[in-house]
Formats: structure tokens, sequence, C-alpha cells
């Protein structure tokens, strides 16, 4: 009896499941529905580009239209990841190519991508649509205008914080004059100058451009030409806005920018002068996100522009705001959802407490809606952070970076372990976090007791023994993404959670206790983890108990990888092998 | 405290158990377990980084769970957090990255033994006693101390960021602040195109502010915005609606405030003297300041006369 739903059914069924989360469950409960799932989605994510084989993915979802990729560690970010380490996108982008040739959107983060990858995805995708670069490098700016002059209906293209070969501001003349496509458009990773003219024609051909973020180059003087054209902008990143301007260029561009009705995402603003703060007056009222990172401004003007930004949701900015700055987003930003301070000078013997935990526990109090955080401080107090989840135990995403390692409670010389331990009793929803400050490994202990939904978690110059990571591994039952540096601990706790690993994406450890040895058991206890070792000599030149400084440990259906570079190390499966290197490009 | 002998010393580290420094060859700066060197590199004469004013403090604890390596000890942390290793460490570990370094070249290619920096200053208690833990070829391609980031900004932080990735800010992030300094010495005398942050620090004030010099052009627009800074503290008032609380405040009480006989501004050149705000022209001003303090006028009495002398002896 076939007491199965028609394939029709079920494809109609399944459109109505979005997130790939739910759709991955759904492609486990039996064979007629993961075939019906793989054929029908759309969007591909794999958050490891090692986990799994390009080729294999390509065969299984024959729909695809949108791949996502994520490359190198997220430590990579912070320097920790040499250079060569890996994450390619040419074998994706090569096995799309051949097999997937109606594939409309490409983001890739973290990954190596070069312009040969450009110029096959110009060349092979013809309804290209999207590429989203984030944190990319390895290309030039000839591969943009590769994808710039050939992709016809290119919607979407955005650099975000790559490292990009400048050769120039050529690139985007190589935009036909027939496309007319744009949505959205950022290269503010970019250093060289764009032509003027170039710019103002794309702009003024492209209607339904919805999101422009210039570079630092892009010059006060000529915004105003450019947001006449381009009226109906929701998001916009200025360029430098350090020029001088005389009073009349200073009303054109006044008027120009108060013409922006529906602009609600504002960056860029290098450079801004204090003196052109009124300038964007009239857009805060409508303001949801608000990116001052890169604006130097001190918190007395900083007042005066928030205090009008009613609406604001989102709000980046440097720890100049200083507490009284963000009393003042407590009191005016009822909507506020996301807050990232970050650090202006990373000083860090200078005791420059402008910027205190007070600031942070004023904001959890007057914004109800706040729930992702992400605060550099130079230290806290438990007192601060059980305010904090008191506050606000709808948080989802927190990461406290007290800048000074191991700094304890300043007030009472006690590590940090019960305010952590407040957060993660309060904020039951939490997904991330990030810690720091003075830890022992009761803190982890609360956060493996408490923290059941916590999927990514940091760690830094934390912890006594390995029963901080051992209560991590064995109690947080979400934990994807473990990485932890500095610390303390390694070979028992690993081998003893050996089988958690392979429910996780990832975990990277570096400059903690991990003996060669124990990666070789680990690897060879379980073999769909790849266990690799990044260090400049063999790991078999040493022995066994010498300790690995960096681990970077994965679930994968690949194997071990071909790419490696010659200071990484995949330990074999086999004893006898020790490790390998096989480097086929 | 370790003195300052101590982490100027060459010697080899192993003769000095309880120091956590490694000392390098010739050149190459001290660093303590934060990497907080006592000797400023060339651009960020401002730090003293001193191990003294080192603020954490920890209290002691010993570990009860030593699950470390066989020959290895599991950290104690002490109360001086300068004076004790951390992370315990085998001997072998340290001739691994005794390569030499790469140089940072342009863009942001990272050295492998780059990435590596921050372990080899870290002292292991057994470890030294065993062997020599000096590393002569490290650091000597470490652009003065700004290994985690790669262009050499000349604002402040340069000798902080001994280790690596940390504080963990993106290197884009730090890069593109950075060379806001690095864009202005390119780009003559263009006003705002750089941050330059002096701290400013006020008799009577609770805490200290900074300033971007190169925001201003002139003496005139520095005075005004720092009285907006500073009224708080004279006037008794923290509001927390600083717009509404500005326009209380009348602009002739403020320019009393510090300008008249009650304030004076004074600002610590590259020498380390104080002298009197307004004496020499702006570009050179911006230049040599290092410091600002807003002094009670009866303290600054006779920092007027060195000021000239030292305009006349550099004119």
């Amino acid at each position: 009896m076939d007491r199965r739903f028609p394939f029709k059914v079920l494809e109609h069924i399944f459109s109505f499941v979005d997130s790939n989360e739910d759709r991955n469950s759904v492609s486990l409960v039996c064979k007629s529905w993961f075939e019906t799932e793989r054929r029908t989605r759309k969007r591909v994510f794999v958050g490891n580009c090692y986990a799994v084989s390009p080729l294999k993915v390509a065969r299984r979802f024959p729909k695809m239209r949108s791949l996502t990729l994520k490359g190198k560690p997220h430590f990579a970010d912070y320097n920790l990841v040499p250079d060569g380490w890996g994450g390619y996108a040419w074998p994706w982008i090569e096995a799309m190519a051949a097999r997937r040739p109606f594939l409309e959107e490409i983001r890739l983060k973290r990954m190596v991508v070069t312009d040969e990858c450009l110029e096959k995805i110009a060349a092979s995708f013809r309804d290209f649509k999207t590429l989203v670069l984030t944190s990319c490098e390895g290309f030039s700016t000839d591969g943009i205008a590769a994808i710039a002059s050939t992709c016809r209906k290119l919607r979407d293209l955005e650099l975000r914080e790559c490292i990009v070969d400048d050769l120039g501001g050529d690139w985007l003349s190589y935009f036909p004059e027939t496309s007319t496509s744009l949505v959205s458009l950022d290269f503010s990773c970019l250093d060289s100058e764009v032509k003027l003219s170039d710019l103002e024609r794309l702009l003024s051909r492209s209607p339904n451009l919805k999101s422009l973020k210039l570079n630092r180059s892009v010059t006060l003087d000529v915004l105003e030409s450019l947001l006449r054209r381009a009226p109906q902008l929701v998001e916009l990143g200025t360029g430098s806005f350090s020029d001088e301007l005389d009073p009349e260029e200073i009303a054109k561009l006044t008027k120009a920018l108060s013409e922006l009705k529906q602009l609600k995402s504002l960056s860029g603003l290098w450079d801004l002068l204090p003196e052109y703060i009124p300038l964007l007056y009239s857009l805060c009222p409508r303001l949801t996100s608000l990116n001052l990172s890169y604006a130097t401004v001190q918190m007395p003007d900083l007042i005066d522009l928030l205090s009008r930004c009613s609406k604001l949701q989102k709000l980046w900015v440097m720890d100049l705001i200083e507490d009284k700055g963000l009393k003042t987003v407590a009191l005016c930003c009822k909507e506020l959802r996301e807050l990232r301070v970050f650090p202006s000078g990373a000083d860090l013997d200078e005791t420059d407490v402008t910027l205190t935990e007070q600031g942070l526990v004023s904001v959890s109090e007057g914004c109800p809606k706040l729930e992702s955080v992400l605060y550099f401080c130079v230290q806290f107090t438990n007192a601060a952070l059980v305010s904090i989840a008191k506050n606000r135990p709808n948080f989802r995403c927190f990461r406290l970076c007290v800048m000074e390692p191991f700094a304890p409670d300043y007030r009472t010389q006690q590590p940090l372990d019960e305010g952590f331990k407040a957060i993660v009793e309060r904020c039951k929803d939490l997904r991330r976090l990030s810690v720091s400050g003075l830890l022992t490994d009761k803190a982890f202990e609360y956060i493996g007791v408490h923290a059941k939904k916590l999927r990514m978690l940091s760690i830094a110059f934390a912890g006594d023994s390995d029963l901080m990571l051992h209560h991590l591994l064995s109690g947080c039952q979400s934990l994807k993404k473990l990485e932890i540096r500095d610390c303390p601990f390694g070979d028992t706790a690993l081998l003893e959670n050996a089988a958690k690993l392979e429910t996780m994406r990832s975990l990277w450890m570096s400059s903690c206790f991990v003996s060669f040895g124990a990666c070789k058991q680990l690897s060879q206890k379980m073999p769909r983890l790849n266990v690799e070792v990044i260090d400049e000599h063999p790991p078999k030149t040493r022995p066994d108990s010498s300790p690995v400084e960096r681990i970077y440990i994965y679930r994968t259906v690949a194997g071990p990888r071909l790419d490696t570079p010659e200071f990484v190390w995949t330990i074999h499966k086999s004893p006898e092998v020790g490790v390998s290197r096989l480097s086929i490009r | 405290m370790l003195s300052e002998e101590e982490l100027q010393s060459n010697v080899s580290v192993a003769s000095s158990p309880t120091s956590n420094c490694i000392s390098k060859g010739g050149g190459l700066k001290v660093h303590n377990y934060f990497g907080l060197s006592d000797s400023s590199s060339v651009e960020s004469s401002t730090l003293s980084g001193n191990v003294e004013d080192d603020k954490a403090t920890i209290s002691l604890k010993a570990t009860e769970l030593t699950l470390g390596l066989p020959g290895s000890q599991s950290p104690a942390r002490e109360t001086e957090l300068d004076e004790k290793p951390f992370f315990p460490l085998l001997p072998t570990k340290d001739e691994i990255f005794s390569s030499s370094q790469k140089n940072i070249a342009s863009g942001n290619k990272r050295g492998f033994s780059d990435t590596m920096y921050t372990e080899k200053n870290w002292m292991f208690p057994e470890a030294v006693a065993t062997q020599s833990v000096v590393n002569k070829e490290v650091t000597q391609n470490i652009p003065k101390g700004q290994l985690g980031t790669l262009n050499n900004s000349s604002s402040p932080p340069a000798a902080k960021a001994q280790i690596v990735g940390w504080p963990p800010v993106r290197s884009y992030r730090k890069n593109t602040l950075a060379t806001t300094c690095k864009n202005s010495d390119e780009v003559d005398g263009k006003p705002g195109s750089a941050a330059l942050f002096v701290k400013v620090s006020m008799d009577g004030a609770p805490y200290l502010r900074k300033v971007d010099l190169r925001s201003y052009t002139n003496y005139g627009e520095l005075s005004s915005a720092l009285e907006k800074m500073f009224t708080t503290f004279t006037l008794g008032q923290c509001g927390s609606n600083g717009a509404a609380g500005k326009d209380m405040l009348s602009e002739t009480k403020l320019k009393n405030l510090l300008n008249g006989k009650d304030y004076v501004l004074t600002y610590e050149d590259k020498d380390g003297d104080w002298m009197l705000v307004g004496d020499v022209p702006w570009e050179m001003f911006i230049d040599v300041c290092k410091k600002l303090k807003i002094m009670k006028g009866a303290d600054a009495i006779g920092l007027a006369p060195r000021a000239m002398e030292k305009s006349k002896m550099r004119a």
C-alpha cells in the first residue's frame, strides 16, 4: 500500500518550509521526503566549506538558486589563522558552473576568491543576480569588472570588508549602459577613486537601487550630486564626510539628504566632522540602523544626533560615546535591538574609564527590545552583569569583551563567574555568547548547565582546567561552534567528549593545552572529524605529549581536505600513517 | 613588580624564574605577559606602558584539578599579574617558533610566525629553569608591536597590540582606523582627515576625555569644544539629556569658566614639559601636543615663560 503523499503535494507543503534547519530535519524523515526536499531546495547554506564536497552539493540540489558558503574559522578575523590556510571558493564555483548554471546568488564569507572565480561566475551563470562577499580576499578590481560587465541581470554586488587588490576605479565603468537592474551596490572596502561621472550615470539609470555604500574616497563635495540621482535609497553608506564645504554646498547637501524619504540605514561617515552632524538631522527620525563605528565623533555630538533617532534599531558606535551617550540612547532609542560599541583606541594600559559597565547597564534598562550586544570595555563587575541579565532576559547574542585579559570584577576582585551565571540563567534564548575577564571553571559549569540554546561560544584567557571544556561539551546541548584561545585545558575533556564534536560544526583551540597524542587519539576515535593541526613544524617530529599550537576540528563527510598548506596537518585516521598533508591543487 | 632593569635586560630569562619577560636581541622590546612594554615604540611616545600602572589584580586561584600534560603544571594565578607567568608550556614549544619572522609585507599578508607571536612572550616556570627560552630571531620584523594589525598607525595604540588578535577587533577595522592617520600624512593639512586623539584631563574631574585634535582648525574651536565637554563638571551637572543641558548654560558662563581666571588650558609636549596652550601656531601645536590638561589657574603659574623660551628655541 502506497501511503506516501504524491510528490506534488509534498512539494507544495515543503514550499512553505523556509529555514534550512527545518529543511534538514524534513530531509531526515524518510527517503521520499528526502528526495522531495532535495529537489525543491532553492537556497543552500554550507556553514563550513570543508564539511561536504562541492560535487555532492551540486548533485543533491538540482533546483538550487542560491549558495551561501563560509570558509575560514571565525578567529581568522583576528589574525589567528595564517595566510594560505584555505577556504578556496574555486572548487565550488567550478562545480556549480558545470552543473548548476541556473544559480543566481552566491554569498561567501571568509573565503579566498580569485579573479578567476569571478570571471567564471560571470561566464557561467547567465541569470546571475547576487554576489555578496564578506571578509573575503584574493581578488582584484579586475574580477569585479568582469562581474559588472557580464552579468546582465546583476542586482546585488556587495563587497563587505574584503581585502581587494585595488587596481583602480575603472571597474565601475564596466557596468554596461544598458544595465538598469542594480538594487544594491557596496564598494565601501575599496580604496581607489571611482570616476564620478560613471557613478552618476549608473545611479541615474538604476531606478531600483535601494542600497548604496560608497567608499572613503568619495568625497563630501560630490555626495549631493549622487544623492540627487538616487532619492529612493533605503540604505546609504557615505564616503568621507570631512571636506570643507562652502555654505551653498552645505545647503544643497542638506536638501539632498532631506529628500531621502525612504532612508532607513546610514553608515560610512568616515572622518565625520562635528559641524556636519546637523546635516544628518533630517534623516534621524526615520533611521532604523546607524553605523557610526568609523566616525570619530565625541560624546556631546553623538548625543545631539542620537537623541533624534527614536526609531533606531541597530546602533554601531565607538566607545567615544561614553556612558553618558549610552544613557541618552537608553532614553531616546526605545526600539533598539542591537548595540555594538567598538574600542576607539584599544588602550589597554591607560585607564580611560569614560566608557564603563554602566553604559551597558543603562541601555539594558532603557531599551526593552535589546537582544544583541557587542561591547568592548576595559573592565567590568559582576553586579553590572547581574543587572543587565535581570533587565534584559531576552538577549540572543551577548558578546562582552573585557579588554584586559584576566580582569576580575574591579570592585570585588572576584572572578566574573557570578555575572555570567546570571546571564546564562536568565537569558534562556541565548544563542551566542562571548565571555571575557577573569573566569574560573565555575563559570563554565554554569554555562554548561544553563545555556541550553547556545550555539556559538567564544572564550579567551579563561578557566583553570579541563573541567571547563568538559562542562561545556557535556552541557551545552545546542552548541555548534566553539572557539577557544589561551585557556589551560585540552586533552582529557576533549577525548571524553569526542562524540559531541560530531554534533558541532567546528571547534577551534589555540594556545591551549592539547597534546599531539590526544589529537591522534581523537582523530582515530572519530572517523568523521577532520582534526587539523596548524603548526610550522611537522607534528611527528615532536613527542606525543608536546602541545599543539592550534587545532581546528570539524565534522565532515568529505574526508581530509586536499588543499592544506605546508603548515596545516590533518591527523590521519590510521595510526601508522600519523599525519598526512595531502596537497593536490 | 618587575623592575625597569629586569625588563630592559638582555639576559636570558632563564636566570629569573619569576619574570615573565623574554629578553630579545638588541633593538627588540621586552614584553611582559600582556605585552605591555615599558619602553614605548617610536610612534607612541605618549605611552609609558608602565608595569606598575597595570591595574589588573587577580585573586590567588590555585587550581583544583591539574589535568595537564606530563612535565607541565597547571597555571596558578597570582595577585601581581605582571610577575607571574600563566601558561606553563613544555620546553620544546619555544624552539618550534624560532624560525625567522617574515616581514609583514604590504597588504594583509601575515607570515605564519606573525600569528604565533604571542606565545613567545609567555613564561613558564619550569620551562625557564630547564632551558633558555630566548628566541633571538623573534620580533625582529614585528613593526613596533603592531603584530595583530597591519598598518603602522601613529595613534597611541601602536605599542599595545602585543597579544595577537587581542582585543578581538577585526583587522579590517583596525586597518581602516589606522589608515586614517596614514592618509593624513599624505594629504597636506586637510582638516579632519585624520584622528589624532589626545587625552584631556581636568583637575577635579572624575575621568578623562579624548579629543581629536585634527577635528579643529584653531585654538578657538578646541577651546569651545573643551568647554562643552567639561562644563558638566564645573557646573555640577550630569544631565543625561545633553541637548537640553546645553541650552541651559549660557555661553558667557562657559567662557569665563575656562578662559577666565579659574582655569587654564595646558598641554604636555613631546619633551614631556607642560606648557600653556596658545603660544605656538596651531599647526605646530597639534604636532607636539601629547596630552591636554585643564589646570586651575593657580597651578599654571610659571608655565608661560617656558613656552616662550621653547618656541624661540625651535624657531
